[in-house]
């Protein structure tokens, strides 16, 4: 029964994990850019739900569209101002950009919100849910479908629309799609606004069962990064099977390895995995 | 002397008069190393707030704490009033950025002394810095035991440290087995560096000293997202007391997911840190009820200087002190008055006059026995009590002769 739980309880944290990475490989993917900040845009999507649950009263159905929409402006925002500029100097300046972008959000944070920990209100999501033995957190299990709600929209959005087409022919190659009367600049700004919107969601669902903090995108953002590493760069499902498979194995090292040497096993496998797949499970070599 | 304006004005006078050229000369400064930013950010500012407390009273008479070294007076009266000042620098909770840091402190800075350090882990690197210089270092919070066994002179610590804490909470368990509380298992869950793993060590030796078993042990990083394998080992083995070595972020998302996965042993110690933090109180507190967990600092008994100290600090940030901000404070404190009763800022001195160091309880804001160093380093009058969480507060629960509040046994956590 305990191994069941694990594994349940492992792939609800990798959902979450999924879900927190889906932004990251769609900037990486479509630009080409490694947004540092990533962990830090969660973050402050995660204050959005805080001040909206705490000072309006709102429950996630209101605040997860609201943390969305102010992150997809916030995404636009970043890339028109920031990285637009960056994406013509050297690769350098482009990494060292989004870091200290992460340092301005992180401090500002710091700042405005003092480093003090808060959290949502218990339960907003309900009770714990037994069935058949096992626990069922609801928020986590709303996360979860949350992850392959948001994977399956945005692989659809990739594959099956003409946006996605355009999208990922400035992707491929940004000349030959201006040639064809694609403007590049809005195109990748919507890919910003969209991969910001992503970690939004994240953000307004995650802050239901975890502690808000201005560190709290440093927790967690370097799994983001090995997610969207072990399921391919730019793949979008990838990034869902890599995050449960992630979840899983963790859950399952901590409690037979031990919880301090589970990074061990993961990132053990993740280096063996990458030596025979080195464009990730699921991405294109 | 009456409290009237004429008399608290009179004081910086009277300095003036004793040495006029010392006492326009610059501040004395002391570095202060917290961590300000990362995870443990939160107990860094809430620190900072209370050291900044504590330069301010060294600084301003306060005769309503006379009982207190410095108190009444206005800056430092055997350096000829000079003021003390507080340079505080971030260590990010990091071992090599404590390194680093201190080294600014005392090259760049020229301060006189450091003091804190927060996690044992930094405090360890940044007094090796203040070693090699020649500085003296007091630390008031840190309980890594090895922190004074490397046989360091210019190294001095006013907390209780790991053997003191590992006998508290031996001695308490034994008490509840002979009150007929089944404590045969025991677990220690606990953060994998300097901290976690010494405190559990020595809890660990103690224990096996007294013939008693450690059931399971848990090292886990204190940075992890997700606690639920942990807590789920805990499910497996059920044991009678856990103790939990852990600092606040970590201890916010144990209780979390002990409740998630309905899980509560019926015996919960949380050791200080992160259990104090009040960040953990105000978010876990509704389900954390009966936390049991150490302190030195008790400010609930009225006109104590515990009581007075945490009003002002209370009046300044809004929040309760807690047990490690007292800790800390009362650590910067005692560097305050070393540097005085050296009169000079010699380092040399001033470690001189940190040996001779001899407060009593009554001299100080927190509740240890007093403050006296062996040769270590080590103060020899810490002591610590068990206090227990009821509402928004910790009240002190045991040993019974000091206990504001019954003890209230098994662990409630949530309703």
């Amino acid at each position: 029964m305990i191994l069941a739980q694990l594994v349940l309880n492992g792939l609800l944290v990798g959902a979450v994990y999924a879900l927190f990475s889906s932004g990251l490989t769609l900037i990486w993917g479509m630009m080409n850019v490694v947004n540092f900040a990533h962990g830090d845009f969660v973050m402050l999507a995660m204050y959005v739900a805080f001040f909206a649950a705490t000072l309006l009263g709102w429950g996630p159905a209101a605040f997860v569209p609201v943390a969305a929409m102010a992150l997809f402006l916030l995404g636009v925002l970043v890339y028109l101002m920031l990285v637009r500029h960056v994406m013509r100097g050297p690769m350098l300046a482009q990494i060292l950009s989004t870091f200290g972008l992460a340092l301005v959000l992180r401090y500002a944070a710091l700042w405005a919100f003092s480093a003090n920990f808060v959290s949502l209100p218990e339960d907003l999501t309900g009770q714990v849910v037994t069935l058949g033995g096992l626990r069922f957190e609801p928020s986590r299990v709303l996360a979860g479908i949350a992850a392959l709600l948001v994977t399956l929209g945005l692989h659809l959005l990739l594959t099956r629309t003409a946006l996605g087409s355009r999208l990922l022919a400035v992707a491929e190659d940004r000349t030959a799609a201006m040639l064809v009367g694609i403007r590049p600049d809005p195109m990748q700004a919507l890919a910003w606004g969209i991969g910001a919107a992503c970690t939004g969601i994240a953000g307004g669902l995650i802050a239901l069962f975890f502690y808000v903090a201005p560190s709290v995108g440093e927790s967690l953002v370097l799994i983001a990064f090995v997610v969207v590493c072990l399921g391919g760069f730019g793949s979008v499902p990838g990034a869902l099977v890599a995050g449960l498979a992630i979840g899983v194995i963790e859950s399952l090292s901590a409690f037979w390895v031990g919880a301090a040497f589970k990074d061990v096993v993961v990132y053990a496998l993740f280096l063996g995995a990458l030596w025979f797949r080195p464009q990730g499970l699921l991405g294109k070599a | 002397m009456p409290i009237t304006r004429r008399g608290t004005l009179a004081l910086p006078a009277l300095a003036l008069a004793a040495g006029p050229a010392a006492a326009q000369g610059a501040p004395v400064k002391v570095g202060v190393l917290l961590p300000l930013t990362g995870n443990a950010a939160s107990a860094g500012n809430s620190a900072r707030a209370a050291i900044e407390l504590a330069t301010e009273l060294v600084n301003t008479p306060h005769p309503e704490l006379a009982s207190m070294p410095l108190m009444a007076t206005a800056g430092l009266p055997n350096l000829g009033g000079r003021k003390l000042e507080a340079v505080f620098a971030d260590n990010q909770g990091n071992p090599s950025v404590g390194q680093n840091q201190a080294l600014r402190l005392i090259t760049q800075e020229r301060v006189v002394g450091l003091t804190n350090g927060y996690q044992s882990s930094v405090a360890l690197t940044a007094s090796a810095v203040a070693e090699r210089y020649g500085i003296p270092y007091v630390n008031g919070e840190s309980v890594a035991t090895n922190l004074t066994e490397r046989g360091f002179k210019w190294f001095f610590r006013t907390t209780p440290i790991g053997p003191d804490i590992a006998r508290v909470y031996l001695d308490f368990i034994e008490e509840q087995q002979k009150q007929g509380r089944p404590v045969g298992k025991i677990a220690i869950i606990h953060e994998n560096t300097e901290y976690g793993t010494s405190i559990a060590d020595t809890i660990a030796k103690e224990a096996e000293a007294r013939g008693r078993q450690i059931a399971l042990r848990i090292p886990y990083s204190a940075n992890s997202a997700d606690v639920s394998p942990q807590v789920l080992q805990m499910k497996d083995v059920q044991p009678d007391v856990a103790v939990f070595i852990s600092y606040t972020s970590d201890a916010i998302l144990y209780m979390r997911t002990m409740r998630a996965q309905g899980y509560k042993p019926p015996v919960l110690i949380g050791d200080d840190s992160g259990f104090s933090d009040d960040s953990f109180i105000q978010t876990v507190g509704d389900i954390s009820q009966g936390v049991i967990n150490r302190s030195a600092f008790d400010a609930s008994r009225p006109g104590s200087n515990s009581n007075k100290i945490n009003a002002l600090y209370k009046a300044k940030t809004g929040r309760e002190m807690d047990d490690t901000t007292a800790r800390m404070m009362q650590g910067y404190l005692v560097m305050a008055d070393a540097i005085n009763r050296a009169g000079s800022t010699d380092p040399a001195k001033i470690q001189a006059a940190l040996r001779a160091t001899d407060l009593k309880p009554d001299q100080l804001m927190i509740g240890y026995r007093g403050v006296r160093f062996n040769e270590k380093g080590q103060n020899v009058l810490a002591s610590a009590l068990l206090v227990q969480l009821r509402g928004k507060e910790y009240v002190s629960v045991w040993p019974e002769d000091q206990a504001s509040a019954p003890l209230e046994l098994p662990f409630k956590g949530w309703s």
